[in-house]
């Protein structure tokens, strides 16, 4: 079947590039220096190549191709230019990137083809190859997701810094009439061994004009004098006295603001309004009728209609948007309840496992020879995304052109959309991305985007504010799709694990199906199963699905991690030994299950929790984005058979930590997410419309829940892996592991409760 | 037209008197670091202070403000506000930013109330305040360490 799977992909691919010349296709990957335009640059300043500007004054520009959300990004990658560039940290500014081929993120897509780690054939090195071609050429392939943006900009932004570095080193040859060995770079100054030095400010006209150099090297790793080290965020200053400005703060002069009332219903648009009581208010422009507009990258959600208010304070269009009275299509949604959706799928894996994702040795067989055999069903549940700041994007839209200020994950995507609902061409849309309030996979999707420019298409060249209270936020969202998954697991008459078989039935997040990672996280484990099969039926969803923090591993992990702790204590053995026994063929993984044993206090007695309750641990572990996360978790059970959880040690390989302390940060970030998923995180439908509607009753964490995370990095050499989702998918299976541990009860649907 | 005092300058606001003071300070006064998470007084992205109290700016009518003095992120000063600060940026407790100028108003009303608070009463002054990015537990480094420093 893999291979029947490879051959759709590549015809895909060479659908989409079935114009372009042989002789191209032999050509390797482009390089990343140099723009196709240059860089726009301010009256002195100099760019040195796509990454880097300097002015006058020695503040160094960088220029950041992707957004932060929260993740640190724009920190880590400013840390490799301008330790390459040996540049003085304090005069580093950051700008936001244009458009450019040069800023295309190859590592998220690649990082989703459908192929398996065990996989190294012809195929698989063809097809990888060919896309990061494909993802060069291409437009629209920018963006912050997967968490890709260290390990695709790893090595440009650190050869941007070099090769600034070396420009500059040129200049001052080349003024002072000396050779390249007596000079050296420090801290944003070019010193000749004479004494004599020179500011990068000062130098980078010469170097400008002495264009790009060649050939050029890059630091020795044990050089580095950022790269690796905690360094502080240089953000932090706007966002602790206001200052930091994000989407909804813009404030372009003339602003006007748009409340949005969406139908309840999922899919479901207008048939006809009212808006006369609306449009008696005080401060009200306008009332428009909104069309359904899609979020672009799915394929499930096409959006749902609704009408806006256009008002001249943001209070009187909230206030306004809820006296337009609307007659609602409720479309084909209106009778779906989260209920039957899931056993639906529950349902469809009673017809047939689905597609073979992953397979190796005969798991069949082994199973039919197997002394004993144990089966179960794993639930989860729809999730919203919950981003603090809303959904929002401001559009102006005058003479034939548009600016938009969007949250934007994509910003190809947030441009093409406007471009096609304002029926101009995409180089008239000039988008720019503040800081984005959380982003977790929902600001891919641009429906509010679409909205946003439609809605400023009715405002006379005004710019207008669309924005979405939280109430329209977490009922028209992206949902992750909810998933069901059935293991097995056959033993021999000495408890040995000989085979194990997932099937797995849900939507796919809305990627296309060459990329369908549904299976990301069942079928690579990292475990040396005998045998083994895993499997995944794709189903059709009227819910709206779409990337949530850690994708397909948000479930996968739990789904797995849970069932290797049934087979552990099916074969009457303890919960790490028996992982160590699969992992004898992976170092990596090993590394990180005995830290994680070794840190958390493994196999010790606990104490009890503060109120005297019992306590125990449960562990999971798991590869995802390149990186290797372990989870144990400290768990009690108090009033209500709530359940607590006290502490996590978090130990994780993400291959060389470029910063120590924003990895630890994203550590945190990702259990609490998680948490709060695996504890209170249910999104339910009933007839079409999604129950809750606010933090009352789609509850994340808040402070008293959380627990002490200690998180250990474990030093290594290999490339940069990604952290900004690694941290989510280990907890909750950590947590059921260690209820089951302390009460014998075994919770399989998330999120969990004991009853 | 309604006059209130807020970080300090008495303001004319135009507002209607039911308007929520978030809209007036976001919208009318262009005061954006304090923001709108949920308009229902469960996210604490709108705290502000009343005098010394914290308060959800989204469920609290302008007209409601009286002869209290508002005290916004932007308008934060003070010891307590120094200190947090401080330690805010030595911890490096930000990730979005989204939620933490409401995360230090209420730190802030925390520590001028309760100057060497417990975890106890760091659960309870910040449970109003939710945090997306899960900054939970450098959050309440932080306020412990700002305690400390004073
Ligand atoms: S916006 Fe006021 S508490 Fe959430
Ligand atoms: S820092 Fe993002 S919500 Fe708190």
């Amino acid at each position: 079947m893999a291979k029947v799977k490879r051959r759709h992909f590549i015809r895909y691919i060479a659908g989409t590039v079935g114009g372009l010349a042989i002789g191209w296709s032999l050509l390797p990957p482009r390089q990343r220096l140099t723009p196709g335009d240059p860089l726009p640059v301010a009256p002195g300043q100099v760019a040195l190549n796509g990454w880097v500007k300097i002015s006058p004054d020695d503040t160094v520009t960088v220029v950041m191709s992707q957004a932060e959300m929260g993740q640190g990004i724009h920190t880590s990658l400013a840390m490799l230019l301008a330790d390459e560039m040996d540049a003085s940290w304090d005069r580093v500014k950051l700008e936001q990137s244009t458009l450019d081929k040069i800023y295309n993120n190859q590592a998220e897509i690649l990082d989703a083809l459908p192929f398996q780690p065990d996989e190294n054939g012809y195929g698989k090195r063809a097809a990888r190859w060919m896309v990061a071609k494909i993802v060069r050429e291409v437009p629209g392939a920018m963006g912050t997701g997967g968490s890709s943006s260290v390990n695709d900009l790893w090595l440009p932004m650190r050869e941007a810094g070099a090769s600034a570095r070396a420009a500059l080193i040129a200049a001052a040859t080349d003024t002072w009439k000396v050779p390249v060995n007596e000079c050296r770079a420090e801290a944003g100054r070019v010193i000749h061994t004479s004494g004599k030095s020179a500011s990068y400010g000062e130098l980078a006209a010469r170097a400008g004009q002495l264009g790009v150099p060649k050939n050029v090297a890059l630091k020795d790793p044990s050089a580095f004098k950022l790269i690796g080290k905690p360094v502080k965020r240089l953000d932090n200053p706007g966002k602790i006295n206001g200052a930091a400005i994000y989407s909804l703060d813009m404030l372009p002069p003339g602003l006007l603001y748009a409340s949005v009332k969406m139908c309840p219903t999922l899919g479901g648009k207008v048939t006809r309004f009212d808006g006369s009581a609306a449009q008696a208010l005080p401060g009200v422009r306008k009332v428009v009728k909104l069309e359904p507009y899609a979020g672009g990258l799915a394929s499930y959600g096409a959006g749902t209609g609704g009408v806006a208010v256009i008002a001249d304070t943001p209070f009187h269009a909230m206030r306004a948007v809820e006296k337009v009275s609307v007659e609602w299509d409720h479309g084909p949604a209106a009778g779906l309840s989260s209920r039957d959706a899931i056993n639906a799928l529950s349902q469809a894996l009673d017809k047939n496992a689905g597609k073979v994702h992953f397979s190796h040795g005969d798991s069949e067989g082994a199973m039919k020879g197997a002394a004993k055999t144990i089966t179960a069903e794993y639930r989860a549940p729809f999730l919203a995304h919950a981003t603090m700041e809303p959904m929002n994007c401001t559009v102006q839209f005058k003479d034939g052109a548009a600016t938009v200020w969007a949250p934007a994950q994509g910003p190809a995507f947030a441009v093409n959309a406007v471009a096609g609902v304002l029926g101009i061409k995409a180089s008239k849309v000039k988008l720019i991305i503040p800081q984005l309030g959380g982003g977790f996979g929902r600001r891919t999707f641009v429906d509010a985007v679409s909205q946003a420019a439609a809605i400023a298409k009715e405002a006379d060249g005004l710019p207008v504010q669309t924005f979405w209270s939280r109430e329209e936020d977490m009922t028209h969202d992206y949902y992750r799709p909810a998933f069901v998954s059935r293991h097995k697991a056959g033993f021999d008459a000495q408890g040995k694990l000989v085979a194990w078989q997932a099937a797995t039935a849900g939507s796919s997040m809305g990627a296309p199906s060459f990329i369908d990672g549904s299976s990301k996280g069942a079928a690579d484990t990292g475990y040396g199963f005998l045998n083994a099969r895993v499997t995944h039926q794709g189903t059709d969803s009227l819910v709206p699905v779409g990337i949530w923090r850690s994708v397909g591993h948000s479930y996968n992990a739990f789904f797995t991690e849970s069932f290797i702790d049934e087979a552990a204590a099916a074969a009457g053995q303890d919960p790490v030994a028996f992982r160590e026994n699969l992992l004898k063929d992976n170092p990596r993984l090993l590394r990180v299950l005995k830290r994680a044993a070794e840190l958390s206090g493994w196999g010790q007695p606990l104490a009890p929790a503060p109120d005297g309750a019992k306590t125990a641990r449960g562990i999971a572990l798991h590869p995802c984005f390149g990186s290797v996360i372990a989870n144990v978790a400290e768990v009690s059970v108090g009033e209500g058979r709530k359940i607590r959880v006290h502490r996590v040690v978090c130990v994780l390989d993400c291959g060389f930590p470029l910063n120590p302390n924003l990895i630890k940060q994203q550590m945190e970030g990702g259990i609490v997410f998680g948490l709060s998923a695996a504890l209170q995180g249910e999104i339910t439908v009933e007839k079409g419309q999604v129950q809750q509607k606010n933090f009352d009753t789609y509850a994340p964490l808040r402070m008293r829940d959380c627990p002490v995370i200690e998180t250990d990095i474990l030093a290594s050499a290999e490339h940069p892996g990604g952290v900004g989702e690694t941290g989510t998918p280990t907890i909750a299976p950590a947590v059921a592991n260690a209820v089951f541990a302390l009460t014998g009860q075994r919770l399989r649907s998330l999120p969990l409760k004991l009853v | 037209m309604l006059t209130i005092k807020i970080n300090g300058q008495d303001t004319a606001v135009n507002a209607e008197p039911d308007t929520p003071l978030l809209w007036v300070l976001r919208g009318e006064l262009k005061l954006v670091g304090t923001k709108y998470g949920c308009g229902q007084a469960l996210c604490g992205a709108c705290m502000v202070h009343l005098d010394d109290e914290a308060v959800h700016s989204c469920v609290t009518p302008v007209s409601a403000v009286g002869t209290r003095s508002v005290t916004t992120i932007e308008g934060l000063q003070g010891n307590e506000a120094d200190a947090l600060r401080h330690a805010w940026t030595d911890i490096d407790v930000v990730q979005c930013g989204y939620c933490q100028s409401g995360q230090i108003m209420s730190a802030c009303a925390l520590l001028k109330k309760t100057p060497q608070p417990t975890d106890a009463d760091v659960d309870a002054a910040m449970n109003g305040n939710i945090c997306r990015c899960g900054t939970y537990p450098r959050i309440r480094a932080a306020i412990h360490m700002a305690a400390g420093s004073r």
